[in-house]
C-alpha cells in the first residue's frame, strides 16, 4: 500500500529525514517510536502534503501512484488521513459543517453520491457513540475551546468518520490520559481492517500496550535505525532510546572494521 | 480652479440658487474636494474621479422599468423610500403612515429638507463633497418616530443604480429622527447594476432622543461602476443606544464617513461591520466616534478582506472629551489580504482628554492561517473551498447577531458572492 523509499526530506532548509525506507501493507499497524527531534512529525506531515517540507530525495508510492505529486485534498480523497499532533482550532467554522463539507468533497472526487444531512447525520452519530463524544461537539467551531483530550478524540472521531485507507496517527497519544487514551485506542482498534494500514507515530511505549502493533520501527536522527516486532517497544521502554545510539555506535564501528 | 467635476455639476448653477446653497457652492468652488494633503483622505485618491463629467439628475430615472423585486431585502418592512439614480420612485415606495412612524421624501416637505440641509452652517461643511451635496441635495427619504413609539418591522431606505442615458451623479440627504424612548430600525440598502460610471453622494443625519434605539444595518452591494460617497452622522442624547451593522461589498470607489455623537449621559453605540473587496475596488470607511458624555461607551469591531489589486481602509477615531468620565471604547479591527497585489490600511485612534475611562483598540493586517489551510485541505476540502470557508468565518464573526435567519442568510450569499474564487489565487 505505502512504500517508502530512500526519503530525504528537508525543512527550512535543513535536513530532517535523510534516507527513510518503510514498506506498509493493508492490514499492518506499523509504530514509528524514536526521541524527540528524530523526524516523526516530518514524516507524517511530508506525507499528508504539508507545504515547508522538501524532498530532496527518495519516493514515495501509495497503492501504486506517486503520493508525492497529489495535493493534500487528492492525498485525503486517496485515502491518507494525519491525525494531527496538535490540532488547529478554526473559528467561525461549525464542525458539522466541517465535516460534512469534507466527507464530501472526497467522495465527489472519488465519484461517489454526496450524503445528504439525513445520511451525514446518521453516519455522525454512530461514530460519536464510539469515541463517548458528545454531540455538543458538533455544534461547536472546529476544535475551538476543545479540551487536549477532546481535540485528540476529535482527530479519531473525523479519521472513523473519513474512513481512510491509510492512517496516520502524529503522537496522538500525547497529553491524553488514561481513560482518553482507552478511548482513542478502542476507535482505532474498532477500525483496524484487512484493507486498511496504520501507521502511528509515538514518542511512548504506553499507546502501543493498546494498540498492538504488527511492526515496530525506530527513527532517530532521520533514519530507521532498528525494526522488529511489538518487542522491540518494550525493550525501548526497558532501556531508553539511549540503548539504540548505543547500538548505532556499534552497527558504525563493525561496519568500520568490516 | 474647479475640477472637471464639479464643474460639470455646479457651473453657473451656484448663482441661482438660495443664499445658504450659494455660501456652500463658494466654499466649494475655492476649497475644490478634498486633496492628498488632507489628512482624513491621504488613503483615497479623487484625481481620476475629479477628471469625470457628470449630468446632475437622471431625467430618465422616473420612469424606466426595474426588477425591483429582485432587489429587495428579504422580510417585511414597515415602509419603503425608494430612490432610483437618486429620483425618487412612488411606485416602489410605500409610505403610509404608521401609528408612530412618519415616512416621506424630503422633496415634498420644505421644512424638513430645510432642517436637514441646514442643521449645520454650510460653511462648516467638513468637506466637498458635504458641500456639494449641501449645493444640490433636493430630496431624499425622511423617517420620523414619535417618542415612545415602537416600531416593529424595519424602515427599508433603498439606493438603486441603474443604466442611464448619461455618466449620472445624484446628491441625497436623509433625515431620520427617533423621539424620546422611539424604537426603530433601518435597512439603508445601496443595490444596482449600471453600465455607466456614476456617482452618488448621500449625507444622512440621524437623532436618536433620549432612549430612543436604533438598529441600523446598512448594507452596500452597489454596482460596481459607482463612486458612492456617504455620510452618516448620527447625534445620541443620555441612554439612547445605537446598534449598527455595515456591509460593505460593491461599488468602484466607495468612501464612508460615520460621525458619531454621544453626546448624552449613557449614551451607547455598537458597530459591527466588514467589507470584502476585490477587483479593482477602493473602499475606505472613516469613522469618527467622540464621547460627549459621562458613561457613554463604543463598542466597534470591524473586519476587512481584499483580493486582487482591491484597496481597503479602515479608519477608526475614538475621542473621548474632557469630562466625558466613566467612557468606554473598545475598538478592533482585523483585516485579511488574499493577494500580494492588495493592500488595506488600517489607522486606529484613540485620543483621551477625561479620567477614568476604560479603553482599548486593536488593528491587525494579515493572511489565512496557513495550518488551518492544510487542516480543512488534509480532510479533503479542495483548496478554493477551504479559503472561502476560512474567509467566510473571518467575516461572519461580525454578522452573528444579525436577524432574523432569513436576512442573515441573504447577507450569507452576499458576501460569498463577493469572496475570491478559485482563479484569483496567487
Amino acid at each position: 500500500m505505502l512504500k517508502i523509499e530512500n526519503l530525504h526530506v528537508r525543512v527550512a532548509g535543513k535536513e530532517i529525514l535523510k534516507g527513510v525506507s518503510l514498506d506498509v501493507k493493508a492490514g499492518e499497524m506499523h509504530a514509528i517510536m524514536g526521541p524527540n527531534g528524530a523526524g516523526k512529525s516530518t514524516l507524517g506531515n511530508v506525507l499528508a502534503g504539508r507545504e515547508g517540507y522538501e524532498v530532496t530525495h527518495g519516493t514515495v508510492e501509495y497503492n501504486g501512484a506517486n503520493l508525492l505529486e497529489l495535493e493534500p485534498e487528492e492525498r485525503a480523497a486517496a485515502g491518507v488521513f494525519l491525525a494531527f499532533q496538535y490540532p488547529v482550532e478554526i473559528p467561525g467554522v461549525n464542525n458539522t459543517y466541517f465535516l460534512r463539507a469534507a466527507l464530501n468533497a472526497q467522495r465527489k472526487r472519488r465519484g461517489e453520491t454526496e450524503l445528504d444531512s439525513m445520511q451525514f447525520l446518521k453516519r455522525v452519530r454512530e461514530k460519536l457513540a464510539v469515541l463517548q463524544l458528545k454531540d455538543e461537539l458538533l455544534h461547536r467551531a472546529v476544535n475551538e475551546g476543545f479540551s487536549g483530550g477532546e481535540k485528540k478524540r476529535n482527530e479519531i472521531f473525523q479519521m472513523a468518520l473519513l474512513e481512510p485507507k491509510l492512517a496516520i496517527l502524529d503522537e496522538t497519544d500525547s497529553g491524553l490520559d488514561i481513560d482518553a487514551l482507552k478511548m482513542v485506542a478502542d476507535g482505532v482498534n474498532a477500525m483496524r481492517d484487512p484493507a486498511r494500514a496504520f501507521l502511528v507515530i509515538t514518542h511512548y511505549q504506553r499507546l502501543l500496550d493498546y494498540i498492538v502493533p504488527d511492526f515496530v520501527h525506530v527513527l532517530a536522527d532521520g533514519r530507521i535505525v532498528e525494526s522488529g516486532d511489538k518487542n522491540l517497544a518494550l525493550k525501548l521502554e526497558e532501556h531508553g532510546y539511549a540503548w539504540i545510539a548505543e547500538r548505532r555506535v556499534l552497527g558504525h564501528s563493525r561496519a568500520g572494521a568490516a | 480652479m474647479a475640477s472637471a467635476l464639479l464643474e460639470s455639476l455646479i457651473g453657473e448653477a451656484a448663482t441661482g440658487v438660495p443664499a445658504a446653497r450659494r455660501a456652500a457652492a463658494n466654499a466649494l468652488l475655492r476649497d475644490g474636494l478634498p486633496g492628498a494633503r488632507d489628512e482624513a483622505w491621504k488613503y483615497t485618491s479623487l484625481r481620476a474621479l475629479e477628471q469625470r463629467h457628470y449630468v446632475d439628475g437622471d431625467c430618465g430615472a422616473a420612469v424606466r422599468a426595474i426588477d425591483f423585486d429582485a432587489l429587495v431585502m428579504p422580510g417585511s418592512a414597515a415602509a419603503r423610500v425608494v430612490f432610483v439614480n437618486g429620483i425618487y420612485r412612488a411606485d416602489f415606495s410605500t409610505v403610509q403612515a404608521l401609528e408612530g412612524l412618519e415616512v416621506g421624501r424630503l422633496g415634498e416637505r420644505p421644512a424638513d429638507l430645510a432642517i436637514a440641509l441646514h442643521a449645520r452652517a454650510p460653511a462648516a461643511d467638513p468637506d466637498g463633497f458635504a458641500r456639494l451635496n449641501s449645493v444640490l441635495a433636493q430630496d431624499g427619504p425622511l423617517l420620523r418616530v414619535a417618542a415612545g413609539a415602537r416600531i416593529e418591522a424595519p424602515a427599508h431606505l433603498v439606493f438603486v443604480g441603474s443604466a442611464a442615458a448619461d455618466d449620472v451623479a445624484w446628491q441625497l440627504r436623509a433625515l431620520i429622527e427617533l423621539g424620546a424612548g422611539a424604537s426603530l430600525r433601518v435597512i439603508e440598502h445601496h443595490v444596482g447594476a449600471s453600465a455607466n460610471a456614476h456617482m452618488g453622494n448621500l449625507v444622512a443625519r440621524y437623532t436618536l432622543a433620549a432612549g430612543a434605539r436604533l438598529d441600523l444595518l446598512q448594507v452596500q452591494d452597489a454596482a460596481d461602476t459607482l463612486s458612492l460617497i456617504r455620510r452618516s452622522e448620527f447625534r445620541l442624547e443620555h441612554d439612547a443606544l445605537l446598534s449598527m451593522h455595515t456591509i460593505e461589498v460593491g461599488a468602484q470607489l466607495m468612501r464612508h464617513d460615520l460621525v458619531v455623537d454621544l453626546a448624552g449621559n449613557g449614551a451607547r453605540f455598537t458597530s459591527r461591520g466588514v467589507f470584502a473587496l476585490r477587483g479593482r475596488q477602493h473602499a475606505d470607511t472613516h469613522m469618527v466616534v467622540t464621547h460627549n458624555a459621562r458613561d457613554t461607551a463604543c463598542d466597534i469591531v470591524w473586519r476587512g478582506v481584499a483580493d486582487e489589486r482591491a484597496r481597503g481602509v479602515f479608519h477608526g477615531a475614538i475621542t473621548v472629551a474632557e469630562g466625558a468620565d466613566g467612557a468606554d471604547a473598545q475598538l478592533s479591527n482585523k483585516n485579511l489580504l488574499l493577494s500580494p497585489h492588495a493592500e488595506i490600511d488600517t489607522q486606529p485612534v484613540l485620543e483621551i482628554y477625561a479620567d477614568e475611562v476604560k479603553a482599548a483598540h486593536g488593528a491587525t493586517v494579515g493572511q489565512l492561517d496557513e495550518r488551518a489551510l492544510f487542516y480543512l485541505r488534509s480532510r479533503g476540502i479542495p483548496l478554493d473551498l477551504a479559503r472561502r470557508i476560512l474567509v467566510g468565518a473571518f467575516c461572519g464573526a461580525v454578522l452573528a447577531d444579525i436577524a432574523p435567519a432569513e436576512l442573515r442568510a441573504h447577507i450569507d450569499a452576499l458576501l460569498a458572492a463577493r469572496l475570491p474564487q478559485a482563479e484569483t489565487l496567487p
